[in-house]
């Protein structure tokens, strides 16, 4: 496909409408944008706005309304099509081959670099030199996918879309995988490329929206209810706008007084997936009737610690002692027999089985036990009886409780692992990352349960990136800094600063008692 | 929404069969023969009496309880290439217990010997479960390894410690085994014909498999395991087990086949007995959708196939070895068409072109009236 030569002045939707079956996922939508404009388009899980996109990309067709690009009505077949007039999109999901080096990876997708018997490799690394360069987006062509963070194969991804002709980029969800300080870098970038070209960015994190778009166009339901220039408006406003109703994030107003110990962890040395210790000596109690945050960059070991408080990774050495028994290297059985509930990091193939139905999903850790099940035999009116409570009760938006819970989105499948874990009791939850990704209405529901759970005396240890997330639920925040805890603070302690610089490794400015960073192990600080 | 996702799936099935068909059309007529009259013979000829009837019948039995362990395996998440070798196991086994108490009473004699086919099956099906789930040997490989031992293993035995005395003294020394007492029979269903007590064992087989899998906790775990490993795991399911369960059911049906092909069919050991049922198998059961509901009617028109192309072999001179490659083309097409049917862009394009057809033909349909 051949780059545009004509740039991209103006790209008109009009009137779009996308009926599926059972659905209307586009209601007249209207849209424009120029160059040198960020248009953020903001919704909520299912709001439309990747249907939208799709149609704009050549992969869905309208079932009424029609494309302009520069005043000119177009009709997009594929994404090739949508290419050849200078639009491209980056996908939330890397579209990237792990084992092929980045100048690769463009030369999959670039016909004019295959020549018989000969594909010029070079062409497109240099390609990829000027690109970088001109959008100062650093990029080595010849360093392989794999080696890359997600931050940098994120970059890797943009560099693609431009060197492929792109003018107008379509970002969905470009953040979501991003750590903070990756999604500041982002930011930064995107608004030094905008001058030059026209972006649509799409995403549900307000202050991302805030910080990048010039105008902010809001679809709910499927249909625009609301344009306007984003300086102009609040977050809040917005987000009010985008659920329909005001959000206000539950917050922990607790006492700071909590309950006995309840999980207590000591001197815990766990390895990584290539055989370093990843938790070098890690120390933590966690209390009956708190949230315990803990913050820290990802990658410090977070994953590793969840993993193994779960069963799912063995301990090198340590204790877990969790209701006078130590856990550790025990089965994921005996732990989930313990009383522990676990809401895992990576949600759509560990936390459920995607090609099961929302029931089925429902009894996963339970389906054995006499409730659902006798003499061998699933006991089916109990499991659907139970999914249809909880799914009320966790509102858990499915056509039915037999539909695929792979095909919901991250928030309606994020409630069904939280109405599992919840349910069935647990003593202490460990909840990873719950709310990435997720849209404000169920941000607000998830941290809600979370709160109600920890008024009944749950311990929950809340593993997450977002500061703010970690402040507003938390009653002690812990620092995870190299697989190893920092610090524990009193949340009514932490600032966005302070934590910041905590999780960067640095002594902490506020207690003149912390000459180096690196506590000695199984020192815990309150 | 689940209706039209049923007339999708049918739809693009229905396309696969035609484009499989037309891709064999093609092979028919480059040997010179004419695919018509073969189709027609193969689908028309086996149905035109009692007997050919029966004898699609006698085929798909083994068919069956082939397909139906594979259907268990491939739904735990294990693909299982080697039913070939275990029924031979099983042939081999059976064909032993039968012929090692020739006195007992029916009532012992031909459960023992089902059962030994079963399990030597399971034994041989069970060792690649094991190595998968131990070693993390790739059980494509294994179980293919597996076919190769077992098939010399068989020849061996036919022709070495278990060749029929007789043989050697007065007959051919066709390699088979002595034949086995009456006592070990499976009874004729249809006085006159071969058709045996094996098929309702079978569909009885057909009926606790997709008892077991969908009814069951044995079966929720196993689909599990087979469908999120990862989830499975995090759930408190040791998956690595359930891999060693799935290979020893499925290996333990492919052996019963076996079993019942000798008490039912040949009542002796003989070369060639698995006539390729294991790997017709996988054709069956991937057609069926890997549930027993889909592979009894699959398992009954691979039959049918069989059955054709035996007769269009005599009839249209058309070598009885084509049905291999429809079968291949089958394989080929079905694969290829889930691509399709986990697209929801061509699921949407579809419905574009199927909504204008039926909405023009609503209209024509209307000027015919007015």
């Amino acid at each position: 496909m051949t780059p545009s030569l004509e740039p991209i002045s103006e790209l008109k939707l009009e009137g779009i409408t996308k009926r599926f079956p059972g659905v209307l996922a586009c209601d007249g939508i209207s849209l424009q944008v120029r160059r040198g404009e960020v248009l953020a388009l903001v919704g909520e899980n299912g709001a439309g706005k990747t249907t939208l996109m799709n149609i704009i990309m050549g992969l869905y067709r309208p079932d009424s309304g029609s494309i302009h690009v520069n005043g000119e009505e177009v009709h997009f077949h594929s994404p090739g099509d949508a290419y050849a007039r200078g639009i491209g999109m980056v996908h939330q999901h890397f579209m990237l081959v792990p084992n092929m080096t980045v100048a690769e990876n463009l030369a999959l997708g670039l016909k004019e670099l295959h020549h018989f018997m000969n594909l010029d490799i070079k062409g497109a690394a240099k390609r990829i030199r000027e690109v970088s360069e001109r959008y100062e987006l650093p990029v080595n062509p010849d360093a392989y996918i794999w080696q890359l963070s997600v931050g940098e194969q994120q970059r890797v991804e943009l560099v693609k879309t431009l060197c492929l002709g792109a003018r107008l980029l379509i970002l969905d969800e470009p953040t979501s995988a991003l750590t903070p300080q990756e999604t500041d870098d982002l930011i930064v970038r995107l608004q030094r490329m905008a001058s030059e070209l026209a972006i649509i960015f799409i995403s549900h994190k307000l202050n991302e929206v805030k910080a990048l778009s010039d105008r902010v166009s809001i679809l709910r339901h499927g249909a625009v209810v609301f344009n306007g220039q984003t300086a102009n408006h609040e977050p809040s406003e917005l987000a009010a706008l985008m659920t329909g109703h005001d959000v206000v994030l539950p917050r922990n107003e607790g006492s700071g007084i909590q309950g006995e110990a309840l999980l207590s962890v000591q001197n815990l040395c766990v390895r990584g997936d290539r055989g370093n210790l990843v938790l070098d000596g890690l120390s933590l109690e966690l209390r009956a009737g708190e949230v315990l945050g803990m913050a820290g960059v990802s990658g410090n070991g977070q994953r590793e610690f969840a993993d193994a408080l779960a069963g799912l990774r063995p301990v090198e050495s340590g204790q877990i002692l969790f209701g006078g028994k130590d856990l550790a290297n025990r089965t994921p059985r005996e732990i989930i027999h313990a009383g522990m509930g676990y809401v895992p990091e990576d949600r759509q193939t560990e936390g459920i089985v995607p090609s099961f139905s929302v029931k089925d999903n429902l009894i996963l850790k339970d389906f054995a036990e006499p409730r659902f099940s006798k003499m061998a035999f699933l006991r089916k009116k109990e499991i659907d009886s139970n999914a249809e409570v909880l799914k009320e009760r966790f509102d858990i938006r499915c056509p039915s409780t037999s539909t695929a819970t792979g095909s919901l989105s991250g928030g309606n499948i994020q409630k069904v692992i939280l109405a599992r874990e919840i349910s069935r009791g647990p003593k202490a939850l460990v909840a990873v990352y719950p709310t990435r990704g997720i849209d404000m209405g169920a941000q607000e529901f998830i941290h809600e349960q979370l709160l109600a759970r920890r008024r009944e005396g749950i311990g929950i240890l809340l593993i997450s990136e977002e500061l703010e997330e970690v402040m507003n639920l938390s009653d002690r925040i812990a620092v995870i800094y190299k697989g190893k805890i920092l610090k524990v603070l009193p949340a009514v302690e932490a600032t966005r600063e302070r934590l910041g610089i905590l999780m960067a490794g640095l002594a902490d400015p506020d207690s003149p008692g912390d000459e180096q960073a690196e506590v000695p192990a199984g020192v815990v600080h309150e | 929404m689940n209706r039209n996702k049923i007339l999708y799936s049918g739809a693009i099935i229905l396309a696969v069969t035609f484009i499989a068909a037309l891709l064999v059309a093609l092979v028919l007529y480059s040997i010179g023969a004419s695919p018509l009259a073969t189709y027609k013979t193969i689908l028309t000829g086996p149905l035109s009496d009692l007997f050919g009837v029966t004898e699609v019948l006698v085929r798909s039995v083994p068919l069956m309880l082939v397909a139906l362990g594979i259907a268990i395996s491939f739904r735990s998440g294990i693909l299982n290439i080697g039913a070939e070798g275990q029924i031979q196991m099983g042939v081999i086994a059976s064909t032993a217990m039968a012929l090692a108490m020739p006195h007992a009473p029916k009532a012992i004699l031909l459960p023992a010997a089902l059962m030994a086919g079963a399990l030597a099956g399971a034994v041989w099906g069970g060792i690649a479960g094991w190595l998968k789930a131990k070693l993390q040997v790739n059980e494509i490989l294994s179980t293919v390894m597996l076919n190769y031992i077992a098939a010399q293993v068989y020849t061996f035995l036919l022709r070495g410690p278990m060749l029929d005395p007789n043989e050697l003294e007065t007959g051919s020394g066709t390699p088979q085994s002595m034949r086995l007492p009456e006592m070990a029979f499976l009874d004729t269903l249809v006085p006159g014909t071969r058709i045996h007590m094996g098929l309702i064992l079978a569909l009885v087989a057909a009926l606790l498999v997709w008892m077991l899998l969908w009814k069951t906790t044995l079966g929720y775990r196993m689909r599990t395991a087979g469908a999120g490993a990862k989830a499975a795991r995090y759930a408190g399911i040791p998956v690595e087990r359930y891999l060693i369960v799935a290979m020893l059911m499925a290996g333990g049906f492919a052996g019963l086949a076996g079993a019942v092909e000798v008490s039912g069919v040949h009542h002796r050991a003989i070369e060639g007995i698995s006539s390729g049922y294991g790997f017709a198998g996988i054709v069956v059961a991937l057609f069926g959708a890997l549930h027993p509901g889909g592979i009894v009617p699959s398992a009954v028109f691979f039959g049918i196939l069989l059955i054709g192309a035996d007769m269009t072999q005599r009839s249209a001179s058309v070598p009885a070895n084509m049905v291999l490659v429809l079968q291949g083309v089958i394989i080929l097409s079905i694969v290829s068409a889930q691509s399709f049917l986990r697209n929801p862009y061509a699921q949407e394009r579809f419905f574009r072109w199927f909504g204008k057809f039926s909405s023009s033909a609503r209209k024509a349909g209307k000027g015919a009236q007015s």
